[in-house]
């Protein structure tokens, strides 16, 4: 047993976090800033955080994260960190020289309250900032929501610095913000417009990115990322698809504010309705036809799920992660006719539980959905013990659950850390539902080829 | 270039630093030196990173929680703070702990009080108690202890007394604190020192039992990354030497609450660990030495150290034999992987230790180092203890406590009397000290402190080594230029790497490093092609 010290009976806990299903804003900051074109995302409060953000989305990426902190040491503790700043900036434009640096703060510089916006000016005067170059920023404290919140801020942050009003409107383009989705995600929304034919800008944008090449030269500004010129058209699209209550529509919500832009929300297009919906949304705003391509995978990936229906139907399963995400993916199980029993996210907010419940009414299933505080692994563990599910969904610390409860495991979601391909292959669309759809089956056919008695072991299946 | 076609170091070196800000370049300058092993050259350690360049190091919250105590068992480690610290350090770093004959092991699992504005605001003591309250009601640990994280310090909570406060409550359980806060130090190096303290203060010394053995011994500043220390205390075992407790890989609470019984303290990672050695020492009476078992030939050498300190003839006998009986398999090993690695080159940027340990792998497989570097060392493990004196204390390290120790009045043994050490010491054997790592390298070659990323990139131009050695963060950094990097935090999760066994590993680890061919497929052919025709019609 490797969580053996995990009771079967819950105890109400007010104050313990265990195995936390989130994790902090700054790290969202950096992704999403890591999605703009030579943007260099910088961490301003001592630099562990830093550190620690960086090994993370290496670990899950596999590609370098280049990043920079202000290295507070307890005299800028005290004292606060724009002396810190102001220098960090003069040798991130120097040293890395970017168009854009993306400063996001941390729970230190936040407690003791720097004025970035202030600071930024103060660099700004003393020609800290070179002609033709960029800063945006945004306030990531981790004492309030989570990781999402933080990519929510970024997008927002970066939106903020180059929105404008606009006269001009492009008729039949509009702007995507994808949500905190993948790389191969991204390129795969940029597929799905581009078959369309569809006219878009998309924000931030990782492909092309943190899934590049090896090449034998290390590119400290990969050719991806949404460019200076596309941010500052923003304002020029018609509308703005935000894909993701709780990561994209806090951005579209500042562009709208900022430049008149309004924008429809949809959800991550994870699985087969979603995928239909977003679609459907992305064709109204830019007169584009869905194509007859993307009609041909739809029609593939419900052939795929009628030919193995069999192995889908009432399969139990237990989901953890970003809310986002979580609500995709619920609506995706239901549609193959599985359970999604168990739904547990760190980060809070009121729309997840509604937009949960509200799927498990339409669909005649009940759940248990819990998120926010001591919406932890810990409590997904402990129902788990109480009662089996058939698969488990949810990033690389679930593995030891899996273990411990010999559970089928699909990996989704962030962190992972112990496998590749994330960066590759989908979950968005239709083609990356027939990749999340194949992997499902592959872990229940194994799972069967693995348990099966001499007598019962079947060659066809 | 000199006329042999080998870049001058001096000019990369100025190279490198032009492209700096002129008061960054001059500050950095100190920390980047030509090596001259005979001639004492200082270089600047364990100084601030400057603002807003890409280094390697972490915080005191990671040298103290992650490293120090990470590896501990049967202590339930409750991060206070908002959730990403905890969060981060939950499984990452790569100790590996067997669960114990009692199976008290709660590594797998991340505890925190994941802070919300309303704590920050009003103060996080009362979530704090709570959470150790609901820890204890639900796994009822031997131990809590308590990792403040950067808010905590400028907000004010006390850690201390709420440990304190609910020790006593319990009754029936240790709970103490780490005021380990991320803006204290400049590096890890903070957080070892206050975990030296502490684990010194709360758990060293509190059970006297001794389990018995002739030849008992404390390795510190181990921390079982991919199951060194499983090695090793096989090997100790073969040799009749009772391992006590070790700080910290696979080590529980009560080997450290034993520790004082030991006679003896070898010391791996000189950086994370002397203080609690010199302590130790002052107050219990035990000596140390410093030990290498990173290398055939420096396992050989620091058992034979253990060997004489025992003077004991049995011991001697049986070191000997092991010794004699796994060279032999080693160089066996060594001979056939020897000419595929040998001239081949390499750099080292980790950590406090390894990038010195290492080195005698490396010179054991015939490669010559670059370039070598510490991310969060002082000058001692750069230039021997004997600086330590002339080390100036600066403002960033005088706010870590220095916990004053007296002999222990019942405790205190001595190990050894005046005259036995002397005697010791006119062998060869020298106590307190380690010589660093400059020493040993070659002249010209590179010593770096806390090396920044473009340092980095630029040596692996200039330089082409066949190998780096770093930590994840530089990882594909690295390997998009073409060149292996091992990550010598996590070994890549290979290993283990110690004693006679671990270096054979190592050396297969290596070759198959540096001769892979997958850095061979890095151009398309047809892009081979290209720049063949290409010169074909420029030719006709
Ligand atoms: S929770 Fe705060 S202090 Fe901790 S890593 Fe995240 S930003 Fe840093
Ligand atoms: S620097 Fe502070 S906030 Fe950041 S990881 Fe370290 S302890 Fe946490």
């Amino acid at each position: 047993m490797l969580l053996r010290h995990t009771p079967k009976e819950v105890i109400e806990r007010n104050a313990l976090t265990i195995n936390p299903a989130k994790t902090c804003q700054p790290i969202g900051a950096m992704y999403a800033a890591l999605g703009i074109h030579r943007c260099f995302p910088h961490s301003h409060g001592s630099q562990g955080c830093c550190a620690y953000h960086r090994s993370t989305l290496t670990r899950h990426y596999k590609e370098p994260i280049m990043a920079g902190t202000s290295s507070f040491t307890e005299g800028a503790s005290v004292f606060g960190g724009q002396a810190n700043l102001v220098q960090a900036l003069d040798n991130i434009y120097t040293i890395y020289k970017p168009d854009i640096v993306a400063v996001h703060t941390t729970c230190l510089s936040e407690t003791i309250g720097d004025d970035i916006p202030q600071i930024v000016s103060k660099a700004q005067e003393s020609g800290k900032i070179p002609e033709g170059k960029y800063i945006v920023y945004a306030s990531t404290p981790s004492y309030v929501g989570s990781h999402i919140t933080g990519f929510a801020n970024m997008v927002s942050g970066i939106i903020q610095g180059f929105a404008n009003q606009s006269e001009r409107v492009i008729e039949n383009r509009i702007n995507i913000i994808p949500g905190w989705v993948e790389p191969s995600d991204m390129a795969e929304i940029r597929r799905m417009m581009s078959l369309m034919r569809a006219k878009y800008i998309m924000v931030p944008d990782t492909s092309d990115v943190l899934d590049a090449p090896l090449t034998g030269r290390h590119e400290f500004y990969p050719k991806g990322g949404t460019t200076i010129k596309e941010l500052q058209s923003l304002g020029e699209s018609s509308m703005t698809l935000a894909l993701g209550h709780f990561t994209s529509v806090p951005g579209a919500e500042t562009l709208r504010r900022l430049a008149d832009v309004p924008y429809e929300f949809q959800d991550i297009p994870i699985g087969i309705s979603a995928t239909d919906r977003f679609l459907m949304a992305a064709s109204h705003a830019t007169g584009a036809e869905i194509s007859e391509s993307l009609e041909t995978e739809r029609g593939q990936l419900v052939d795929m799920i009628s030919d193995m229906q069999q192995y889908l139907y009432g399969k139990s399963v237990a989901i953890y992660g970003d809310p986002d995400q979580l609500i995709g993916l619920t609506e995706f199980l239901l549609d193959l006719d599985m359970h999604p029993k168990y739904i547990i996210s760190g980060s809070a907010g009121k729309v997840f539980t509604k937009r949960i419940n509200a799927l498990m009414e339409k669909y005649g299933k009940e759940a248990i959905v819990k998120n926010g505080p001591q919406a932890d692994m810990f409590y997904l563990h402990q129902l788990i013990k109480n009662e089996k599910v058939d698969l488990l969904i949810g990033n690389t610390y679930g593995k030891y659950m899996a273990r411990d409860e010999d559970i089928p495991f699909l990996r989704y979601g962030f962190p992972i850390l112990d496998r590749v391909g994330h960066s590759y292959f989908p979950s968005v669309g239709y083609k990356g539902a027939m990749y999340m759809l194949k992997n499902i089956l592959d872990l229940f056919l194994d799972r069967k080829d693995r348990d099966a008695p001499e007598e019962s072991f079947e060659l066809v299946m | 270039m000199n006329n042999k076609g080998i870049p001058i170091p001096e000019i990369i070196k100025d190279n490198i630093m032009s492209k700096y800000p002129a008061k960054v370049a001059k500050k950095r300058s100190k920390s980047m030196v030509i090596n001259d092993p005979v001639a004492s050259i200082e270089i600047q350690a364990n100084v601030r990173t400057i603002p807003g360049i890409i280094t390697q190091r972490g915080c005191s919250y990671a040298g103290c929680k992650g490293v120090v105590l990470g590896p501990t068992r049967d202590i339930v480690n409750l991060t206070h703070g908002p959730i990403g610290c905890g969060f981060y350090s939950w499984l990452t770093r790569r100790n590996q702990t067997q669960p114990g004959p009692d199976g008290e092991n709660y590594m797998p699992y991340c505890f925190s009080t994941d802070m919300q504005d309303e704590n920050i605001v009003f103060g996080g003591e009362k979530k704090l108690k709570e959470a150790i309250q609901e820890a204890y009601d639900i796994f009822h640990p031997k131990a809590i202890s308590i990792f403040s994280t950067c808010p905590v310090g400028l907000i004010g909570d006390d850690i201390h007394s709420v440990a304190v406060e609910m020790k006593e409550k319990f009754g029936d359980c240790n709970v103490f604190g780490f005021s380990c806060e991320g803006y204290k130090g400049v590096s890890q190096s903070a957080g070892h020192h206050i975990a030296n303290n502490q684990l010194f203060k709360h758990l060293v010394g509190n059970d006297d039992t001794n389990t018995g053995g002739k030849f008992r011994i404390n390795l510190l500043g181990e921390y079982n990354i991919g199951g060194d220390a499983f090695l090793l205390e096989k090997m100790f075992e073969d040799l009749g030497i009772t391992l006590v407790a070790t700080f910290s890989g696979n080590s529980s609470v009560t080997q450290f609450e034993r520790s004082h019984t030991a006679d003896l303290n070898c010391i791996m990672c000189h950086r994370s660990i002397n203080y609690v050695a010199e302590m130790m020492e002052e107050k219990y009476g035990i000596p140390w030495l410093k030990v290498n078992f990173i290398g055939a030939e420096s396992t050989a050498k620091s058992l034979r150290k253990i060997a004489s300190f025992f003077r004991d003839d049995e011991l001697s006998a049986n070191v000997e034999k092991m010794i004699t009986e796994k060279m032999a398999i080693v160089k066996e090993q060594l001979k056939e992987i020897y000419p595929r690695t040998e001239n081949k080159t390499a750099m080292l940027f980790v950590g406090g230790s390894r990038a010195h340990h290492y080195q005698d792998l490396f010179k054991e497989l015939g490669m010559k180092i670059l370039a070598a570097g510490y991310e969060f060392a002082h000058r001692d493990d750069y230039e021997g203890r004997e600086v330590l004196p002339t080390i100036k204390v600066d403002a960033d390290s005088r706010n870590i406590e220095e916990i004053k120790v007296e002999k222990d009045p019942a405790k205190y043994k001595e190990r050894l009397s005046p005259e036995e050490k002397a005697s010791l010491e006119s062998q060869g054997l020298q106590f307190n000290n380690y010589d660093g790592m400059m020493k040993e390298m070659d002249p010209k070659s590179f010593v770096i402190d806390d090396i920044s990323h473009w340092e980095s990139e630029e040596l692996i131009k200039t330089l082409k080594p066949d190998i780096f050695c770093a930590g994840i963060k530089e990882k594909y950094v690295i390997q998009k230029s073409g060149v292996p990097l091992f990550q010598m935090h996590s070994y890549d999760y290979g290993g283990p790497f110690a004693g006679f066994e671990g270096a054979v590993n190592f050396y297969k680890e290596i070759d198959r490093r540096v001769n892979t061919k997958v850095w061979g497929l890095m151009q398309a052919p047809w892009k081979k092609e290209a720049s063949i025709s290409a010169s074909l019609i420029k030719a006709s």
